[in-house]
């Protein structure tokens, strides 16, 4: 890795758990995609994956994720992209951003059924 | 404890479709009692980071440094069905925080503004906004005081006929409830001409 000029802030923290990558592949998670985890945390993994597959033991959306771990939603999208990648999770994506014509009748109908009802 | 409190809280294992509703209003104006009322955890707060419209972030530098902005928001749930969870999220109105609209919110299925009647100007911009995304709202007046009816706060916001305008109180559940139900009547009408024509 580039050495850096040494900042004269401590080293920020956002920068050090993405390893310095800015951007995830957007198309791949949802602010509210469902992660669930498919194994369990291996040793020597960064403490931030470790969290995450703790977290998705049931399905857990990318915005809580973000909440628990104190960290931007698009810097969550880089960590998970990892985790993907590697198979450790699978994610349920939103079924509104399938559907090009906006939701369905049925659905919305589902929706405000529900509502009604909490 | 942390943990049992977010393990009690936990999805059920079917969830598997997450649906979106935003709350937009100013500071103050209550959208974070209005998310509180109706979701079934303590609202959470997070961030975003506001990345150039469109390009992303390119130059690390503008991670790293000062030069970048964050938008805070809130946000609670609602599990609808075995499969089906409902995220409300509380967001401010302001200017940038319209940068990160399509990085979370595209795909909602529909907004709420939230008015305070002592400031209605804070209200104009979010509208145009949400007119601008092609996004569908009604209007909610949290009532703090008597204040003007809702034909005077139509007329001030220049709103028209066809947007539900309603009084609420943000910090009750039923009140917060019938203002989620009336969006989602209003839904049903604005996304029906759509999928029955395409002209």
């Amino acid at each position: 890795m580039r050495q850096r000029p040494v900042d004269d802030e401590a080293p920020d923290r956002l920068y050090m758990v993405t390893g310095g990558r800015t951007r995830a592949d957007e198309s791949a998670f949802d602010s509210v995609s469902l992660i669930v985890s498919e194994c369990e945390p291996a040793p020597g993994m960064q403490s931030e994956h470790v969290k995450i597959l703790r977290l998705t033991r049931r399905p857990t959306a990318v915005v809580e994720l973000s909440a628990q771990l104190r960290l931007p939603v698009s810097v969550v999208k880089i960590l998970l992209c990892d985790l993907l990648d590697t198979g450790r999770i699978t994610v349920r994506h939103p079924s509104a951003l399938r559907s090009a014509g906006g939701p369905s009748p049925e659905l919305l109908k589902e929706v405000l059924v529900a509502l009604q009802n909490i | 404890m942390p943990s049992r409190t977010s393990e009690r809280a936990a999805l059920r294992a079917t969830a598997a479709d997450a649906l979106k509703i935003v709350i937009v209003g100013g500071l103050g104006v209550g959208k974070t009692t209005m998310v509180g009322a109706v979701s079934e955890i303590r609202p959470l707060s997070t961030e975003e980071v506001m990345t150039e419209a469109g390009a992303g972030i390119d130059d690390t530098r503008r991670v790293r440094g000062k030069t970048t902005t964050t938008v805070a928001f809130d946000f609670g749930r609602i599990t609808l069905t075995e499969s089906k969870v409902l995220y409300l999220f509380g967001a401010p109105g302001q200017q940038r925080f319209w940068y990160v609209w399509d990085q979370l919110f595209s795909g909602s299925l529909g907004a709420v503004v939230l008015v305070d009647t002592r400031r209605l100007q804070d209200s104009w911009y979010s509208i145009d906004r949400l007119e601008h995304h092609r996004m569908p709202f009604v209007v909610a007046v949290n009532r703090f005081t008597e204040g003007p009816g809702v034909d005077a706060v139509r007329d001030a916001l220049s709103l028209p006929d066809t947007v539900p305008l309603v009084d609420c109180d943000a910090r009750l559940r039923h009140s917060s409830k019938d203002v989620l139900v009336t969006l989602l009547r209003h839904l049903t009408t604005w996304y029906a001409p759509a999928q029955e024509t395409t002209s």
